[in-house]
């Protein structure tokens, strides 16, 4: 390329040449990770596609259907389950917020205030990560004992007579959210202390020296300088939260009355075998995450910092 | 913090000592800069210059010592309410911000209404209004030093700090920019604390500079002061080259100490001598010295060292730079001397046999000895050491 650029007159045929063998080469280098998200990504999307447009066989046998082109799944899924779809957003929105509100000071105070002390920081990105080295679902189920009416958590709570004596928090939204945001914490946490980590104080000083409080500081020099971490990080809780379906199922700390879109998508796939609706379903899930997380990375202009 | 000031203020450090884990970046200073002077802090990287004012900002608490600007002690008063702007030497240019951003910055912190038109001002003042809207990374490292100092200049600090603000811009825009920055400096009336490790930029720009070596003020004063009569080895090696010669004093009157060194008797206005008596260091600049091809007689208030030889000489355009060793002497340094090119050509070629002579009354005597080997200082040291300053 840069050969091409300079090359003028005769010679640059050349130059154009060696640049074509160059890209040619780098097509090839290329090829093994088309060829795999060819295999992984694109041919399961056609196939949820042409799954969702499905319809029953002519002899109605269960979990047994036909290729057409019905829209009617499509319809369904939205008539049935629109208010789903609306409750999977607001917790997963509820609990990324809460991530924010809880991982940034703490992905603050690790990338800037422990830079001082690097035994002290890797210490803490280590208990952050810690949590994984234990199964998710082990944990889920844990905090599922711990909240129960017999655990601690509510005897407690019933003793300061601060929860009546019938109440419950498994199977309460309050319980989902709480799962929501513990599960993803250090997917934000993490991002997060990237962005600060690296942020140079200098500008801080520089902030500061210009009449700046801590307080204009912050969210005129800090804050928008982590803005790519804060993205990314919120991103990384939003999507997978939404589309969530341990958290809030009743095995977990779920009720009947908590269902998550991804709760829906597996009971209609494993359990009803009404796999177009799942499908459909799917696919309005996916438009309705990429809308707004468009609208999103748009707005916070970091889709170059991504 | 509202007002913006209308004069510059001045600045006290009392007995100011800054000390980090296991080193003491600055001992005991104490400096009084005049309100509305242009002054220079002039000193070799490292010496503490960047610490002192970070300092005088508030990024840096002092270990002892008190800091007072316009009559009030600011040690304890945050960063942020000092009536202090600085030019930082790596710029810390905000970089999710447009030029215009940046300069606007500190007004809009201040709450003033006409933000946008005086950080146009401003920018015209640095001749970058044609870039405002482009971010920091958009620009060469020149227009980012002209970018900090207009983010700087266009908060009218009683006090503004620059740390080597012009280190970045080739010699023809730093030139400008220097009599741009005096310029500057003259119509505002502001206090400028400008720091340096360019003898000459000091020395052009300056009231007042303080030369500052491992964190001390070794001597100040107007740069003329400076250059003709200083009191230490490192200024007058520092300021421009000196020839240094050590030996003991003979006699000291009023008005003249004479001093041996190496057998040659050199004459010192006792006036002009910071010590008078046992071992003691005495300099003359180079282009005080005279070559003379034939031994001179004697004559009082003339100081003579002979015969040497031209072992070097270089031309320079205005002029010629010789170096004389004295091998029937050995004890005596090589001396350097810059003679005018007043006729064509040099007219002294390495070889010729000379003898040095000085007026007595351009000698110096100095406080402190001269180390071997550093009676001369090549007169590029400074500008290699500028060279390689980079953020030091
Ligand atoms: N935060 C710090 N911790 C330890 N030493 C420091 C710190 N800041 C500066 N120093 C040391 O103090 C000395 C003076 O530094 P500085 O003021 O930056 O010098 P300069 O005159 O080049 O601007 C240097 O030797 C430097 O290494
Ligand atoms: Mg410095």
């Amino acid at each position: 390329m840069a050969f091409g650029a300079f090359a003028g007159g005769p010679e640059a045929a050349p130059g154009v040449a060696a640049a074509q063998r160059k890209s040619r080469i780098v097509l090839l280098l290329l090829l093994p990770g088309v060829i795999y998200l060819a295999i992984t990504y694109v041919a399961p999307l056609i196939s949820l596609v042409l799954t969702s447009l499905q319809s029953p066989s002519p002899d109605l046998a269960i979990g047994s259907y036909v290729y057409g082109f019905n829209v009617g799944n499509y319809v369904v899924a939205l008539q049935t389950y629109a208010p789903v779809l609306g409750r999977s957003f607001l917790f997963a929105l509820t609990a990324t917020v809460l991530t924010l509100l809880i991982g940034y000071p703490l992905a603050y105070f690790i990338g800037v205030t422990l830079r001082r002390f690097p035994l002290l920081q890797s210490l803490a990105l280590v208990l952050v990560i810690a949590p994984f080295f234990i199964s998710f679902l082990l944990r889920t189920l844990a905090w599922k004992q711990i909240f129960s009416d017999e655990g601690p958590v509510v005897s407690f709570l019933q003793a300061l007579s601060l929860l009546p004596h019938d109440a419950h928090l498994t199977g309460t939204p309050f319980m989902v959210i709480f799962g929501l945001t513990y599960n993803f914490l250090p997917f934000t946490v993490l991002p997060m202390y990237t962005s600060l980590e690296r942020l140079d104080l200098r500008y801080l000083e520089a902030a500061s020296d210009l009449y700046a409080s801590r307080w204009n500081t912050f969210w005129r020099v800090t804050f928008p300088l982590s803005l790519p971490g804060v993205v990314s990080g919120t991103l990384l809780t939003f999507i997978p939260a939404t589309g969530d379906y341990i958290n809030a199922s009743p095995s977990f700390l779920g009720g009947l009355d908590t269902a998550m879109i991804g709760n829906v998508i597996e009971q209609n796939f494993l359990v009803l075998q009404n796999y177009p609706v799942a499908a459909a379903m799917s696919i309005v899930l996916m438009v309705a995450i990429l809308i707004p997380v468009a609208i999103y990375v748009s707005a916070t202009k970091t889709e170059d910092l991504l | 913090m509202t007002a913006f000031d209308e004069a510059g203020a001045d600045l006290e450090l009392r007995q100011i000592t800054k000390t980090f884990p296991g080193f003491t970046a600055i001992e005991q200073l104490d400096l009084t800069i005049p309100a509305g002077s242009f002054f220079a802090l002039l000193g070799p990287s490292g010496c503490g210059k960047t610490t002192t004012l970070r300092l005088v900002a508030g990024l840096e608490e002092p270990t002892a010592g008190r800091i007072v600007i316009g009559g009030r002690d600011v040690t304890a008063v945050k960063p942020h309410e000092r009536p202090v702007n600085t030019v930082f030497q790596s710029y810390a240019l905000f970089p999710h911000m447009t030029v215009q951003g940046n300069v606007e910055f500190g007004l809009r912190r201040r709450g003033a209404k006409d933000a946008a038109a005086r950080a146009a001002e401003a920018l015209r003042l640095v001749q970058l209004d044609h870039l405002a809207t482009r971010r920091p990374s958009q620009l060469s490292g020149g227009q980012q030093q002209r970018v900090a100092l207009a983010r700087a200049i266009v908060n009218r600090p009683a006090l503004l700090l620059l740390d080597e603000p012009l280190g970045a811009l080739d010699l023809k825009l730093r030139r400008e920019m220097q009599l741009e920055l005096k310029a500057i400096q003259a119509e505002v009336g502001l206090t400028f604390l400008h720091v340096t490790h360019d003898q000459e930029e000091a020395m052009t720009m300056a009231d007042t500079v303080a030369v500052m070596n491992h964190g001390r003020i070794e001597q100040m004063g107007s740069p003329q002061e400076l250059y003709e009569l200083p009191r230490t080895a490192f200024v007058a090696n520092f300021l421009g080259q000196s020839n240094l010669l050590t030996g003991e004093v003979v006699t000291s009157s009023d008005e003249v100490t004479v001093v041996d060194v190496a057998g040659s008797r050199l004459a010192v206005p006792t006036a002009r001598a910071q010590r008078t008596s046992g071992t003691v260091t005495i300099g003359v600049r180079p282009e005080k010295l005279l070559l003379v091809t034939d031994a001179p007689t004697p004559t009082p208030g003339v100081n003579v060292i002979g015969p040497g030889r031209i072992t070097d000489t270089s031309f320079a355009g205005v002029s010629t730079q010789y170096v004389v060793e004295f091998p029937d002497n050995p004890a005596l340094p090589a001396v350097t001397v810059f003679a005018q090119n007043l006729v064509f050509g040099s007219t002294l070629n390495p070889g010729a046999e000379v003898w040095v002579t000085w007026s007595a009354d351009h000698s110096f005597g100095l406080v402190d000895a001269a180390a071997p080997g550093s009676s001369f200082a090549g007169d590029d040291e400074p500008s290699e050491a500028a060279a390689a300053a980079g953020e030091a």
